[in-house]
């Protein structure tokens, strides 16, 4: 039996990979970063830190959500208040153009370049799909940000649909390591989720694919996560951490302790050196107005601002000024399509 | 009807008075879900800014 490496020694070895060569951890050295002492873990997010930094540069993405369709969901993600299959309080309701186009709007005069659409359903219907190509084109025409949606599972002939309409990015999160997903989600598998991921990546949009960290999940299953999303090569990973909602299954799960939240970033952000890594729900819950800082000097390097899509936030000023006095710059506007 | 005033925990939708810990600690990171005065499940919009609730019976709120 071996010996195991001491932590300096990992860290010192790890630098050399990742910040001086850009070469992601693997599922094993990320598992050895999350089980990294307390005593290591300012060290680990600055490693983190000077990675993000060193691949990615100093600017932070920030992207305001919005649910489209609200409840009603036929599946059963065990975390989501916005299941049918739960006795949730979230009420079914729908968006409409003029308010979409309104959120639009004050999404963008927070600095925000990324504006994605969200609806809760297993895959999108016809009058879905109708009701996106209205919102998209409703949104070019009257602001100037990048359009995202996140509409669960596609056929090919959505996906092209979306291309189309010059949706440049679209999220569907694996959530989970797939090896814990059945104890999450049962009416899908981890499988068909990949399968729009890889149709996505096939019409040219650009992948957005994370998950919900404190689901249960144990540390080796967060590092074969970060080891499968690292497989996948996903434009940007939102990292969301649970926020236990009352009547779905998880409701009565602990919130995740901090210290576990922000080594976990900074584990991803090693696993995963160029990739836009964005603060989702649940930090303030997490981790609070300090951790949220912790994890921006720890490898993040993109925000979702303000309310989330059934949750509230932290005030979007509240954010931009925390960007402001880290000195780090708001990512101007590129439009990809 | 007479609204004399809140009856019901916007958070779980039971009667207000009494403990609501938990309610009050979800509050500051969830939107009202049912109506104050008749205990209704609200329709609730979240925006990036703002949200805003709606009682069939007693209208909108917003914050």
């Amino acid at each position: 039996m071996s010996t195991p490496e001491p932590a300096e020694a990992f860290l010192a070895r790890i630098r050399e990979q990742v910040l001086e060569q850009g070469q992601g951890l693997d599922q094993a050295d990320t598992l050895t970063a999350l089980e990294l002492d307390d005593a290591w873990l300012d060290d680990l997010l600055a490693l983190a830190h000077d990675v993000r930094m060193r691949w990615c540069g100093p600017t932070v993405e920030v992207e305001g959500i919005i649910s489209l369709k609200t409840g009603g969901c036929p599946e059963d993600c065990h975390f989501c208040s916005q299941s049918g299959q739960f006795a949730s309080p979230v009420r079914a309701v729908w968006l409409d153009i003029p308010s979409l186009v309104a959120a639009a709007q004050e999404t963008a005069r927070t600095g925000a370049t990324e504006f994605c659409i969200v609806a809760a359903v297993r895959g999108p219907d016809e009058r879905l799909m109708e009701q996106v190509a209205q919102g998209v084109r409703a949104i070019n025409d009257a602001v100037d940000i990048n359009v995202s949606c996140s509409l669960g599972m596609l056929t090919p002939e959505q996906a092209g649909v979306l291309a189309a309409l010059g949706v440049h990015r679209y999220n569907h999160n694996l959530e989970t390591a797939r090896s814990y997903f059945d104890q999450v989600v049962t009416t899908h598998t981890w499988e068909e989720r990949w399968e729009t991921l890889r149709l996505v990546a096939s019409e040219g949009m650009e992948v957005c694919c994370g998950g919900i960290l404190g689901l249960g999940e144990t540390l080796a299953q967060r590092a074969e996560f970060a080891a499968q999303l690292a497989e996948l090569d996903p434009a940007e990973v939102p990292l969301n951490f649970l926020n236990p909602r009352p009547g779905t299954p998880f409701g009565d799960l602990p919130v995740m302790d901090g210290k576990d939240a922000l080594r976990t970033i900074a584990a991803f952000r090693l696993a995963l050196p160029r990739t836009l890594l964005r603060f989702a729900g649940g930090r303030e819950l997490t981790l609070g107005d300090l951790g949220a800082q912790q994890g921006m000097l720890g490898g993040i390097n993109a925000v979702i601002v303000g309310n989330y899509l059934t949750t509230l936030g932290r005030p979007a000023t509240a954010d931009i000024g925390m960007l402001q006095e880290l000195n780090m710059p708001i990512k101007a506007l590129t439009k990809t399509l | 009807m007479q609204i004399d005033g809140v009856q019901f925990c916007s958070q779980c939708g039971k009667a207000a008075s009494g403990l609501h810990e938990q309610c009050a600690a979800n509050a500051t990171l969830s939107p009202p879900r049912f109506c104050a005065y008749c205990g209704r499940r609200m329709k609730v919009q979240v925006s990036p800014l703002s949200w805003l609730a709606i009682c069939s019976e007693h209208g909108e709120s917003q914050g």
